[in-house]
């Protein structure tokens, strides 16, 4: 069972970057690169200032502003330039690539004797797993609640109509626009403060840590939905973080199966692609069951 | 109250697909009239009230509300001015969102977002008693998301949304037109009653020739982007269909080509 708690803390870790990604994805329909990037500069803003000599706690702010800022530029390219928001997401994501090297000035930052968030939890007696589980709980619930009292003011209303239809919000009375761009930037945010945990836990922060992590969000959510539910904000947001966790059990249960690490990119974008599919399937498969029972109810006859 | 000054609007600007769809609009709309506007197929109905709302930025012209010009305001600025209900009956209403969640939102036009709860007890109970006139069922319904109702719920609650604070100027596109007729009956008879009580100014775009006799006291008909025909009050109480139809043919040189207008 020592795996399944790896693979539970390893879920509540990345659950606020999936949570990001139900953010721009369902809340606006927009499908956003600039996750790829983004968790990149989370992690190596986090590491760059705590092997500087900052209290991890501050470091791990300043990934949420990184995160923000990265936001607000995918958010202007599409919003005022008008550039589609999926190419928008790439720019920004290319970009980042160069603006990660430049911050962390080199390609991997290792933490070695400075200490974490997680550090200071395994101080306590906690297990480096249980530290994550702790650590991973809290941001995850506190970012939880932020998102469902957020969701409930004007503003919140006002973004979750703009991704759901721009006429009607406009004739209201809103700029889509800037709807739009927090939307963005509260997204991003998020991934970067989950990338700051990540980072912390793994004890470094490399170039290549962002990629995939489109297909990883995506897959908890839609997992994370499936499995259970989505009727009202709050239960999209619980559901999301769960799928994370789910996501990694899976993901944990096929690599004990034999398949090796190497193979992790692959077996994401599998889920992810029969996550995608499951409705689809789902209502051709009902469909199918209907049409038969009919035909025997003819039969019969 | 309402004017429009000599307003062109063209779309696809010098390529070979432009359009010239409004050739030169003049319109003044006093306040409390109710007009009713009708035209064959591309006349620009739906253009000059895309051009007043916003939806559309115009070519050249100007466009002024109680003598603001609003010719260069985005549309969603022009809002706090205009309500709007459309002929697409998912327009209206944001459809992951519950019922009383849009009409929050609707509360709340032309005000600034804020941090504020977007929906308050208070407005609750209100939402609930002027859902229970409409007696559509949708009082006891107030959670429930608005991809769950059926186009007529959908254009009576948008009308109730477009309708809040008194617009200046309530825009009405066909919204009766995707409703079966028994339902576009009762929405438009519960458009009559909330534009009377509210008192409110109101164009209302319509394909069926007797609806645009009956209702209002103004009638306009828009041939290939301009108005062919303006009449009010006691001379438009006059008419019948023929007569309109025999008009429509003096004004513009042909027969009217709206097989949806003739049909009804």
């Amino acid at each position: 069972m020592g795996f399944l708690v790896g693979a539970i803390a390893q879920g509540l870790l990345w659950a606020v970057m999936a949570i990001g990604v139900y953010i721009t994805y369902r809340i606006l329909d927009i499908a956003d690169l600039t996750a790829e990037g983004c968790f990149t500069l989370g992690a190596g803003i986090t590491c760059k200032l705590i092997t500087s000599g900052l209290d991890p706690f501050v470091s791990t702010f300043f990934a949420l502003i990184g995160g923000l800022l990265a936001g607000l530029v995918t958010g202007l390219l599409h919003t005022k330039l008008k550039i589609p928001a999926l190419l928008a997401g790439i720019l920004t994501m290319t970009g980042l690539w160069s603006v990660n090297l430049r911050v962390m000035g080199k390609s991997n930052i290792p933490l070695l004797k400075e200490t974490s968030i997680i550090t200071i939890l395994e101080n306590t007696g906690l297990t480096k797993n249980n530290a994550a589980i702790v650590s991973g709980l809290v941001l995850t619930v506190v970012v939880i609640l932020f998102l469902w009292w957020f969701f409930s003011t004007e503003i919140g209303y006002a973004l979750r109509a703009t991704g759901n239809n721009k006429h009607m919000i406009r004739a209201n009375g809103v700029n889509t626009d800037n709807a739009t761009i927090l939307g963005i930037m509260i997204g991003n945010g998020l991934i970067a403060l989950s990338a700051s945990l990540v980072a912390q836990f793994n004890s470094f922060s490399d170039i290549q840590m962002g990629v995939g992590t489109i297909v990883i969000g995506l897959a908890s959510v839609i997992i994370g939905e499936v499995v259970f539910g989505n009727r009202t904000i709050l239960r999209s947001l619980i559901a999301v973080a769960l799928g994370s966790v789910l996501y990694r059990i899976i993901i944990a249960v096929v690599l004990k199966l034999g398949l090796r690490s190497d193979d992790m990119k692959l077996i994401s974008s599998i889920l992810l692609a029969v996550a995608l599919c499951f409705p689809t399937v789902r209502n051709a498969v009902t469909k199918n069951l209907k049409n038969s029972m009919k035909r025997g109810g003819s039969a019969n006859a | 109250m309402l004017k429009l000054e000599n307003v062109h609007q063209k779309f696809e600007v010098g390529t070979i697909n432009e359009k010239h769809v409004l050739h030169g609009i003049n319109l003044n709309v006093n306040e409390g009239d109710f007009v009713t506007i009708i035209g064959g197929n591309g006349a620009g109905k739906s253009t000059m009230l895309n051009a007043i709302s916003g939806s559309n930025m115009i070519t050249s012209g100007k466009i002024l509300i109680d003598n603001v010009d609003l010719t260069k305001a985005p549309e969603y600025k022009r809002a706090k001015y205009i309500g709007r209900v459309f002929q697409d009956t998912r327009m209206g209403t944001a459809s992951d969102l519950t019922i009383e969640e849009n009409l929050a939102i609707a509360y709340r036009r032309g005000k600034g977002r804020t941090l504020k709860m977007g929906i308050t007890s208070k407005e609750r109970e209100l939402y609930r008693s002027i859902l229970s006139e409409l007696d559509l069922g949708l009082d006891k319904r107030l959670k429930d998301k608005t991809r769950y109702l059926s186009g007529g719920q959908r254009q009576a609650l948008t009308l109730l949304m477009a309708s809040f604070h008194h617009p200046k100027l309530l825009l009405l596109d066909e919204h009766t037109a995707a409703l079966d007729p028994k339902t576009a009956k009762k929405v438009l008879e519960l458009t009559v009653k909330v534009v009377g009580e509210n008192n409110l100014t109101a164009l209302m775009v319509t394909h069926n020739m007797k609806d645009a006799l009956k209702i209002g006291n103004r009638l306009i008909m828009l041939h290939k982007g301009e108005i062919i025909l303006d009449i009010s009050g006691e001379e438009k109480k006059k008419l019948d269909v023929p007569d309109l139809l025999s008009m429509f043919e003096k004004a513009s040189g042909e027969e009217m080509n709206n097989d949806r207008m003739l049909l009804s």
